[in-house]
C-alpha cells in the first residue's frame, strides 16, 4: 500500500490535525498514568483544611472533609478511564463479532443481530445502565459490565454496514474475478476498509462510556461513595454548591468535559485522516 | 474461442419479475458484438451474467463448452460503467493497476497512462484517466473476452474516441472477443462487427413493449 507513497508532500491540514490529536492524547494518557500513580495520601482526609477555596497549595480547593480536589479529580478521571477502556474493549469486540457475523452470514443471523440491536437501542440508555449496574451489585464490576454490554449496538450497525458495502463493492468483486483469493481480498481491501471504522468507533465510544459511568455514579447506582470518581465528586458537590462552594463542581466538571472533548477530537481527527476523500487533502 | 450464453433466465428474487428470459447468444474470438436496448432491459445484468459475476437462475454460460472458472483469473473480464466505483479509494493508482498483472511500458504508453499517476489517489484523476487504468488492469495475457458495460457513457466525445481507438487496437492485436453494451446505437454500429437488439432476443413480456 505504501509502495507509491511520497513522503515529501506534507500538507498543513494534516499536520494541524495530527498536532491536535497528539496534544489530546498526551493529556488523556498523562491523566491516566498520573492518576494511577497518585497514592491515597495526596487526597487524605484533613479536617484542618475544610472547604478551602482554590489556591496555590490546593489548585481545585478542598471539600467538606478537607480532601484535595485536584488529586481527587485526577484520580477519579483516571478511574473513569480505566472503566472506559475495559468496557469499550468488551463492547467493541462484541460489536465487531456481531457486525461481521451478521454481514457475512446474513439470513437469520442478521435478523437476530438486528433484533438485539433494536432492543438495546429501543430502551433508554441510562435506565438500562442503572438496571444492569444495580443487578450486578454496583461498584466497579457492576458499572463496567453495564457500560460494556450497552455500548455495542451503534457500532455493530456501523460495522455491519461497512462490511456489506465493501463486500458488494465493484472493486472487491472485480478483485475476485482478477484471481485474488478470499484471503488476499480480505487483507488488501476489506480489512483496510473496516479497521479505520473500528478505530474511530472505539475512540468515539470512550466519551460515551465515561459520561455514562459518571452519570450512573452521580445518580448513586455506580461506584461507591468512598471512591474518588468524578460522578461521586459531582454528586457530593451538589449538596455544597448552594452554600457557595463552586469549586467543588466546576473544576472536576471541566476536567471531565475536557477529557470527553479530547476523545471526540481524536475520533474526529482519525475519521478525517483515514477517510480516503479527506485524508489525502 | 467461443463464449456462449444458452437460454439464460434471470430474476433477482423468486417472486420478482423476470429480467432476462431464454436469452441465447454467442461471441467468437475477434468478434465485437454490440448489445443495445433501452435502459432497464437487462443489458447490464446480461453483462454481469456472461462475465460470471451473477449466476443465471436457469441456463448456462460456457467458455468453449466449459464453465467459467470459479477461482483464479477469469478469462472473461468486465469493464464497468463507473470507473470511480470500481477502484478501491484507499489504494494508490499503481496498486490498482497491478492488482492482477504488471503491464509493460509499451502498453501503458499506448493506453496513455503516465507513470506519474501511479502515486496518485483515485480521487485525483478524472473519469477518463481512471477508466484507462480499469481497462489496462484487465488486459492481462489470460484475458480472452472483454465485456464493456457502457464504458464510455460518462466521458466526453474526445476521450470516448481515444478509449475506443486504443481498446479496438488492442483487441485486434490479441484477437479478443468483445461484447459492447451501450444505448448509443451509432457507437455500436461504428465499433462492432455485429449488433444485437436485446429486446428482440429477450422473451420477457413487458407491459410497455
Amino acid at each position: 500500500m505504501h509502495k507509491y507513497h511520497k513522503k515529501s508532500r506534507i500538507l498543513n491540514k494534516r499536520v494541524a490535525l495530527l498536532i491536535t490529536m497528539i496534544i489530546a492524547a498526551v493529556y488523556l494518557v498523562g491523566i491516566f498514568i498520573w492518576g494511577c500513580c497518585i497514592g491515597e495520601d495526596s487526597y487524605a482526609v484533613n479536617f484542618g483544611n475544610k472547604f478551602l477555596p482554590p489556591s496555590a497549595e490546593h489548585w481545585f480547593g478542598t471539600d467538606n472533609l478537607g480532601r484535595d480536589m485536584f488529586f481527587r479529580s485526577i484520580k477519579g478521571l483516571s478511574l473513569s478511564m480505566v472503566i472506559g477502556v475495559i468496557s469499550v474493549a468488551i463492547s467493541s469486540v462484541i460489536a465487531i463479532v456481531m457486525g461481521i457475523l451478521s454481514a457475512v452470514f446474513g439470513g437469520w443471523v442478521d435478523k437476530v443481530v438486528n433484533w438485539a440491536v433494536d432492543l438495546c437501542m429501543g430502551l433508554p440508555h441510562l435506565v438500562l445502565l442503572i438496571l444492569i449496574s444495580f443487578m450486578l451489585g454496583k461498584g466497579v464490576f457492576g458499572i463496567t459490565i453495564a457500560a460494556a454490554v450497552t455500548h455495542w449496538p451503534s457500532m455493530t450497525r456501523m460495522i455491519r454496514q461497512e462490511v456489506l458495502q465493501v463486500r458488494n463493492s465493484q472493486y472487491v468483486q472485480a478483485a475476485y474475478k482478477m484471481g485474488r483469493s478470499r484471503w488476499q481480498v480480505a487483507i488488501k481491501h476489506i480489512i483496510p476498509h473496516i479497521l479505520p471504522v473500528y478505530f474511530i468507533g472505539v475512540t468515539l465510544l470512550f466519551p460515551h462510556c465515561i459520561m455514562h459511568e459518571s452519570a450512573v455514579t452521580f445518580l448513586g447506582f455506580g461506584l461507591p461513595r468512598e471512591m474518588p470518581a468524578i460522578g461521586v465528586i459531582l454528586a457530593e458537590a451538589m449538596t455544597h454548591i448552594v452554600t457557595g462552594k463552586w469549586w467543588l463542581a466546576v473544576f472536576p466538571g471541566i476536567m471531565l468535559l475536557i477529557a470527553v472533548i479530547f476523545f471526540d477530537l481524536i475520533g474526529e481527527g482519525l475519521k478525517n485522516l483515514l477517510n480516503p476523500h479527506t485524508g489525502n487533502e | 474461442m467461443q463464449l456462449t450464453g444458452k437460454d439464460i433466465c434471470f430474476r433477482y428474487k423468486t417472486k420478482s419479475p423476470w429480467i432476462l428470459k431464454d436469452v441465447s447468444l454467442s461471441i467468437e474470438s475477434g468478434e465485437r458484438v454490440g448489445v443495445v436496448g433501452p435502459s432497464g432491459y437487462g443489458k447490464s445484468t446480461l453483462a454481469r451474467i456472461l462475465s460470471g459475476y451473477e449466476k443465471p437462475v436457469s441456463g448456462e454460460v460456457k467458455l468453449d463448452g466449459k464453465d467459467l472458472p470459479g477461482k483464479g483469473y477469469c478469462p472473461v473480464q468486465l469493464i464497468y460503467q463507473h470507473p470511480e466505483l470500481s477502484v478501491n479509494p484507499r489504494l494508490k493508482m499503481g496498486d490498482i493497476l497491478h492488482e492482477a498483472w504488471t503491464p509493460d511500458k509499451e502498453l501503458l504508453d499506448r493506453m496513455g497512462i503516465e507513470k506519474k499517476w501511479f502515486t496518485r489517489w483515485p480521487t485525483e484523476l478524472s473519469g477518463g484517466e481512471l477508466q484507462r487504468f480499469c481497462i489496462a488492469r484487465v488486459l492481462a495475457p489470460q484475458t480472452r473476452f472483454l465485456i464493456c458495460d457502457e464504458i464510455t457513457t460518462m466521458l466526453d466525445a474526445i476521450t470516448q474516441a481515444q478509449i475506443w481507438h486504443l481498446l479496438l487496437e488492442e483487441c485486434e492485436k490479441r484477437n479478443l472477443g468483445m461484447m459492447i453494451i451501450t444505448h448509443n446505437k451509432s457507437l455500436a454500429e461504428r465499433v462492432c462487427t455485429r449488433v444485437i437488439e436485446l429486446p428482440e432476443l429477450n422473451n420477457v413480456e413487458r407491459a410497455d413493449v
